[in-house]
Formats: C-alpha cells, structure tokens, sequence
C-alpha cells in the first residue's frame, strides 16, 4: 500500500501521454502498477508459505516426547476464528465496493469491521498460544512445535500487517489523504486481505482438519 | 509511483474533477521530500534509476575486488603442499565468503546495476515503476552487503560453505556468530532482490513505449523479464530456509536438530529450490548481454529472435524441476535421480539453441572484434565447456564419482566466472560509452580479455584433471605426499592453478587501470561519439549519457531493432536490396529534441528509502547480540513504513521545466 501515488500518466489528457495513446491500449495489459506489483508481490507469498507449510507437513508427526496435535487442537474454538477471519473478507469487499461508489463513511466502516474482525482471529490466535504453551508446548519443544509455531507465527504476523494497514486506511481516509485514486489503494489492501484469508484456510485444513 | 505526471493545478487535468483526487503534493507527509540534483545528497535519496544503477554497479565492484582478494588467498594456501597461510578455520570462511560475496553481493546486484539502468532505455521509460523501491532496493543490498562482512570483525566469518548445509552449520559445530551473520544479511540481500524483480516485471510489462509489443523487446529485456520472474518465486523459498535458520540458531527452534529426528535433507531442497534456478538467475542476463552484443559487431539482425526468447523461458521454467540434481550423493532414491537426471539433461537443448543461434548471427556477418565482442566470445566458449562438464554432472553414475571434488569447482567457475562475469564485463566495454560518455580504452580492453581468459582456463582447466583424481574440495590443504608425478601431478596443476588465478587478479587490475585512464580530465580521446558501434536498439537513442528524463520525446517503436531501423533503409540495387544509412544518431535526436514533451515530470527524491533499508541491519544485529536492539529497529521499521507511505508523492519544487514566474522557492535553497 506504499505507494498508492498518481496514476494519472497514460491518462492525462496534455503533454506527450496523449501521443501514441491508442498504441498504448494495444501493447500494455490493463493492470495499473500497483496491481500488478502486488499480485506478483502475493505470487511470491505463495511460496513462502509453500516452503513453511512443507516444513510442517514433513514434522507434524514429529513431536518427540512432547504434546502431540490430537492432544491440543481445540477444533470448535479454532473453526469460530476461522469463520470470523473469512467473514473479515465479505466485509472487505463490501468496504472496496462501497469505496468504489465513493461511499466514504460505508469503507470506513466496513474498513473498521474487517480490521475489528481481524483482531479477534489474532487475539484468538494469541489465546490458543498461550493456553498450548500451558499444556507443554514450547516453541523448542519438538520439531511438531517449532514448524506449527513458525507456520501460523508467519500467518499471525501477515494479519497484523493487515490489521495495521487497515486502520491506517481508516485514518486516511477520514483525512482525505490518500494521493490519487482512494478505491484503488482500498483494493490494494483487500487482495492483500484475501490473500491471507485464502492462506488460512489451507492453513486450517492441512494444519487442523487433517489427523495425524 | 510511475512517472508521475503531476497534474498541474487546473481542475481539468486533476483527474477530470473527480472527487477522489488528492493532488499528491497535498498529502500528508513528516517530511517535504528533497530536492537536491547535485551532491551528495542527490544520490543518497535518490530514485533516479541511472543513479541508482550506478550506485549498484559501485558497490558491486567493490564486493567483487574483496570476494576475489578472498579467492586469491584460498589460492595462495592452495599453492604449495601443506601450506599454512590460512587456518583451517580461516579457510573455511575464506571460500564461504569468496562464495556468498561473489554471488550475492557481485553477480546479483551488479546484473541489477545494469538493468536497472538499461531496461527502462531499452524500451523507452523514462523511470522504473516504484522508484523508491527501486532506492530501496539498493539500499537493502548495500547495508545487508556491509552487515555480512561486519561479521569478520565480530567473531568471524560464516564457515559452512554458500550453500550452508545443516545440520553441520548448527550452533554445534559452527559456535560463532559467522552463521547468523550469514543467514540474516543475506535475508537483507533477498529483501533487495524480490523488490527489484517485482519492480522491473511491472516495470517492463507495463512502461513499454508505444507500440513496442513483447515480440517487439530488445532481447536483452526478455532476458532480464525472464531472470525476474525466477527471483520472484526462489527468493522466497530461501527466505523460509534463512528464517528457519535464524530461528534454529537464535531461538531455540528445532528444524535442523537430527537429535530430536529432523531431516537433515530438508534444508537441502529448500536451499537447493532456491539454488538452481539462482543459477540461471546468474547466466540468463548475460545471455541477454551476448545476444545484444553479437548482432550489432555482427552487423545482422539476432538469428531466430523468437525462438531465442522462448529458450530462454523454457530453461526458466525447467530451472525449477532440477534442484535435485545438487543431492545425488544423498541417497534420494533411484526413481527422484533418474527423474532429476533427465530433467537436467532437457535444460541442455534450450541452451544449445541460444549457443547455436549465436554461432548463426555470426555467420557470414561481418564481424568486429572489439573489446566487447571478444570477452562475449570468451563467453560463449568457456559457457560451452563448463555446460559441456554440467552434463557430465545429469548423468548420475558420473556425478557420483565427482561429487565434492574440484571438478565441480571447475564446472561452476566455467560458467558462473567464464559465463556471467565474462558477460558482465562485455557489458561494461558495450555500455560505458552510454553510461558515462567515454569510450574505454580498446587496447586495455584486450589486454584485460586476454589476462582474464588465460587466467580463468589456467586456474579452472587444471581443476577437471585434480578433480577427476579425487582432490577434494573445501579441504584446507593436499598434502605432498598425495603430490603425484606425470601428468596427473596434483602438485604441479594446483601451483598452475593459483599462477592463473593472480592472472586474472591482474586482468582486473587492468580494467580498473582502463577506468582510471578513461576519465582523466585531459584525456579528451575517450569522449565518446553519440552511436560509437552502429547500435540497434533504443537505449542509443539517448544523449551521452542520458539526460535525466531519459528521452526528450518518447519514440514510438515499430520495429524490433528499432534505433537500427531508424538510421538504415533498405534500398533495391542491382545486386539485390540492400541497406543503406540514412540518417546519424545525431539527426535522430535532434528531431527528438525538437519535438520534446512539454511538462515532463520526474518522480522526487525520497529520505525513506535509505533510512528503511538502515533499519534492517538494526535488528539484524539486535537479534544477534540484543533482542531490545531488534525491538528498537523494529520499532523504526515501521516508523520508516509510515514515513513511506503518508509521504507526499511529489515535491512541487523538482519540476522539470518550472514555470518561469515560480522560480525555485526558499525550500528548495533550504534543503537543497
């Protein structure tokens, strides 16, 4: 979301942009920069989390003499932050579309919900660390441990990124300080947002849902 | 942040009155952005993509002269039997820097250095897509570049070999801090790739000039698009293997631990996933090099163009399905080595096409034999003999035999020193003129090819022959015994081996002496003409050296070869068409600047990127040494992250052609 800055180059109606302007539409893809920067930004995310959930996929089972999944997963509390962390993307859409009618008060809302909605999966997250380190289960204490620590670790850590930009959105905003195009750099965060969403539920199912 | 096009202060242009407009000098910001366009200050916080690709090209060369003074010490032990130059500590991390900095703080960032300033000339931008990023970029790799060497100050070098491994290169067998060093600065360097290669793809998918479709690229740019896309799916995979390891050896965790029954194979592929295709992310731009190079001191056009950028994305691709051809000797299994070895043996076609389509552009051409084309013919031939000796590695039984012995050693100089480097420095020979203005001296540049080859195959050649009689590699010493007679004397081929590698010392010595002639002030030979080889493409259609706003008027492109299709027509004559200069450089661009663009607008400097990248290096060291230190760059980290983005994203000052009744205002005599 840094660099949410003018794009107004191919499209300013003076200067040399208007030479060659249909040239233009035949030879570059409709991606704005920003866009393309962070899909391509989300792309190698996908393998950082390939690396880290491959690391805990070949250690699940290794616990050693410490506690093991089936001992800890508490399946009904983890599944409520989970549907509350994919219910934070409906209501991100619905904060981009609104920013796309350029229904200011409607994204901040739905901005404040989604960042409400993401705290809550965190704060569940920070919970159930604290209650299976109570149960015996270090970050040093086996392999099982220190992969699933490090593997939702990363994932906690994106969402908190996420949350952060998010209500700094909210902030500019209601500032009026967001250069250029507002719904494009509400957008920018929303795939961001969804990215990780979308992470989380191979999360959850691998890490979670599958029995060792 | 493209070129900003900074809508002036009529409603009509900011955004046709829209309400969601914000003029960018408007938005909020801790600091005004600089201004500065002389100084020091002007290439601190630039993000000028000429400036910064200099600054790169700096900074690499640097690292090159200490990774090669590393080299040159493991050679001076290796000269004679039971040598005590080194230490068998020292010498360990002797090869692993000379490793880590020739690849991650030469290679990398000197291929960068030469994008950054090229892509955008080659196809017609006047900046990079995110040029704070692209500051950013440099920035990360030169602190993280510093913070690595830091290390032989603080405890010593990381010692486990570049590639690492584990579990040997755990806190118990590697008790200082040389690891974490390693593992932390080259995660900076890694931050510095990813946001270069995300930066160049947009900027190259993106900013093309009108009418330049891909089929349409300098050949040069498909390479470097090519080479991105690689880094942007391998940086992150070495990442989680750095942060494993970091996290092993800082904190307890247990990955590597084969106590607690880890997989000693899994930090393997994970390094070895990443280090393939870093192979091709080393060779592929020089590729791109060549094949610039061979057409315009050939005088043809590239012989199957198409067919060349295809095999350059071929090789990418497969790059991704042979790491594992690095752990034949691991016991993977009969099924994944025949699987790998036939995977690597298919990379073998698409290089062979490239080395066959070059040898058919020199075909009948007329070719000449200048500075530059000689080192990329060096290039094309030492690329074959060390390609030839990778092949030797696919097939498995072979690999076996020469595994950790200085065969291998041989085969990766071949093509990562004989390959890239002699690339890189064809580059140098080809580009300078256009960097800089003048023109390096030919002679020297002979005399530097001719070091430099004789060197690199007196150094590495001998290397197949004591490889194949079982000298292993990494060991500090051979001992006289094993010396040997004949033509197989062990002795006798290492001693050539460090006379040739002083050779190549001197080569270099040479090129920077060439350097130094080149820009004394009275030497007046060396300005360079506007178009000094008769180039083909773009980046020639741009003053010596390029104004700050690269192009006076953006061309419109309608042919591959465009700058070429511009000066020549093809005329019929009795014997046939034929082509005929029509028109000089200069004329072309006088009619550029005829016809500028009013209101160009280049994107201002910015304090955030430098003052981000120092932060890294903060907690880089709070990690190692004190874990409130890493909460304190932390903490700045993300100050700097909002500084970036709540900055203004243009100053008002740093027009290109102010109007004349503004003037430059007292901000700009303030900070500037």
């Amino acid at each position: 979301m840094a660099d949410v800055a003018v794009h107004t180059d191919h499209a300013a109606p003076d200067g040399h942009a208007a030479v060659g302007h249909a040239a233009m539409h035949t030879t570059i893809p409709g991606l704005s920069n920003n866009k393309l920067g962070m899909w391509l930004f989300l792309g190698s995310d996908c393998l950082l989390f390939g690396g880290l959930i491959s690391v805990y996929m070949l250690y699940r089972g290794r616990n050693g003499t410490g506690p093991g999944p089936d001992a800890l997963w508490d399946i009904p509390l983890t599944s409520v932050s989970s549907f509350v962390l994919l219910m934070s993307s409906l209501t991100m859409v619905l904060a981009v579309s609104a920013a796309h009618r350029d229904e200011d008060a409607k994204a901040q809302t739905w901005l404040s919900v989604t960042a409400l909605l993401g705290s809550t999966f965190v704060g569940a997250q920070v919970y159930e660390f604290t209650s299976f380190y109570h149960e015996g289960l270090g970050y040093t204490t086996s392999l099982f441990s220190s992969s699933f620590y490090s593997l939702t670790g990363f994932h906690g850590v994106h969402v908190t990124v996420g949350v952060i930009m998010l209500l700094t959105l909210v902030a500019m905003v209601s500032k009026n300080k967001i250069p250029g195009q507002k719904a494009e750099a509400i957008e920018m965060v929303g795939l961001y947002w969804h990215f990780v969403d979308v992470v989380w539920i191979v999360i959850f199912t691998l890490v979670y849902l599958i029995p060792t | 942040m493209a070129i900003i096009e900074r809508p002036s202060a009529t409603p009509a242009t900011a955004g046709a009155g829209a309400p969601t407009f914000v003029p960018p000098s408007q938005a909020m910001g801790i600091f005004h952005r600089p201004v500065a366009t002389t100084g020091w200050k002007s290439w601190l916080f630039t993000v000028d993509h000429k400036k910064i690709g200099i600054m790169y090209g700096v900074a690499a060369f640097a690292f090159f002269l200490v990774g090669g003074l590393e080299a040159l010490l493991i050679r001076t032990q290796l000269a004679a039997p039971d040598n005590t130059v080194l230490s068998a500590g020292l010498y360990n991390q002797m090869f692993t820097m000379h490793g880590t900095t020739m690849i991650f703080l030469f290679v990398m960032p000197m291929i960068s250095a030469l994008a950054n300033y090229f892509i955008p000339l080659q196809i017609g931008a006047r900046d990079v897509a995110f040029p704070r990023f692209n500051a950013l970029s440099f920035w990360c790799f030169l602190f993280g570049g510093i913070f690595l060497n830091t290390s032989w100050f603080l405890g010593g070098a990381a010692d486990g070999g570049w590639f690492m491994y584990q579990p040997n290169a755990s806190n118990l067998f590697s008790p200082s801090h040389g690891v974490d060093f390693w593992a932390l600065g080259v995660q900076i360097t890694g931050i510095a790739s990813l946001t270069g290669a995300i930066n160049l793809i947009v900027t190259i998918i993106n900013m093309r000039a009108p009418g330049m479709t891909l089929w349409k690229m300098p050949m040069y740019t498909w390479m470097i698009l090519v080479t991105q896309f690689l880094l942007v799916f391998a940086v992150p995979v070495i990442s989680v293997a750095l942060f494993l390891l970091t996290f092993q050896r800082s904190f307890g965790g247990q990955f590597f631990n084969v106590d607690a029954g880890a997989d000693p194979l899994l930090w393997q592929h994970l390094f070895w996933i990443f280090g393939h295709p870093e192979v091709y992310i080393l060779i592929m731009p020089s590729f791109g090099i060549a094949s610039e190079i061979i057409p315009v001191f050939s005088r043809k056009p590239l012989f199957g163009y198409k067919v060349m950028a295809l095999s350059g994305a071929v090789i990418a691709f497969v790059g991704f399905g042979v790491w594992a051809h690095h752990m034949f000797a691991s016991g993977l299994g009969p099924v994944s080595v025949a699987v790998f070895s036939a995977s690597t043996m298919i990379i073998a076609i698409p290089t062979g096409v490239k080395i066959i389509n070059w040898t058919l552009t020199m075909w009948g051409g007329k070719i000449r034999y200048t500075a530059a084309m000689i080192f990329i013919l060096g290039m094309i031939v030492q690329f074959v003999i060390g390609g030839l000796s990778g092949v030797t590695h696919a097939v498995s039984p072979s690999d076996t035999q020469q595994t950790d012995t200085y065969y291998i050693v041989a085969h990766f100089h071949y093509v990562i020193f004989g390959g890239a480097v002699f690339g890189i420095f064809a580059a140098f020979y080809f580009w300078w003129p256009k960097m800089f203005g003048r023109m390096l001296d030919e002679r020297l540049g002979k005399w530097n090819f001719w070091l430099m080859a004789i060197g690199m195959n007196l150094t590495f050649g001998p290397m197949h022959m004591i490889g194949l009689q079982g000298q292993p590699r990494r060991m500090v010493v051979w001992p006289s015994k094993l010396t040997g007679d004949g033509l197989f004397n062990l002795g006798f081929w290492n001693r050539v081996a460090s006379v040739g590698s002083y050779m190549i010392g001197i080569g270099v010595i040479v090129f920077l002496v060439n350097i130094y002639r080149t820009h004394r002030k009275s030497n007046t030979a060396s300005l360079a003409p506007l178009d000094p080889w008769d180039a083909r493409s773009l980046e020639w259609m741009t003053a010596n050296p390029p104004k700050d706003h690269n192009f006076d008027a953006i061309p419109t492109v309608h042919e591959l070869d465009e700058f070429f299709h511009r000066k020549y027509e093809e005329v019929d004559t009795e014997h046939g068409p034929k082509l005929v200069k029509t028109t000089t450089a200069e004329a072309l661009l006088a009619e550029q600047e005829a016809n500028a663009d009013e209101h160009i607008h280049m994107p201002s400097p910015s304090y955030w990127p430098i003052l981000l990248a120092f932060t890294l290096p903060v907690i880089s060291y709070g990690i190692i040494f004190s874990i409130p230190l890493a909460a304190l760059g932390g903490a700045l980290l993300l100050v700097c992250a909002f500084g970036w983005a709540l900055e203004p994203s243009t100053a008002p000052e740093s027009d290109f052609d102010p109007p004349a009744e503004a003037g430059p205002s007292k901000e700009l005599e303030h900070v500037g």
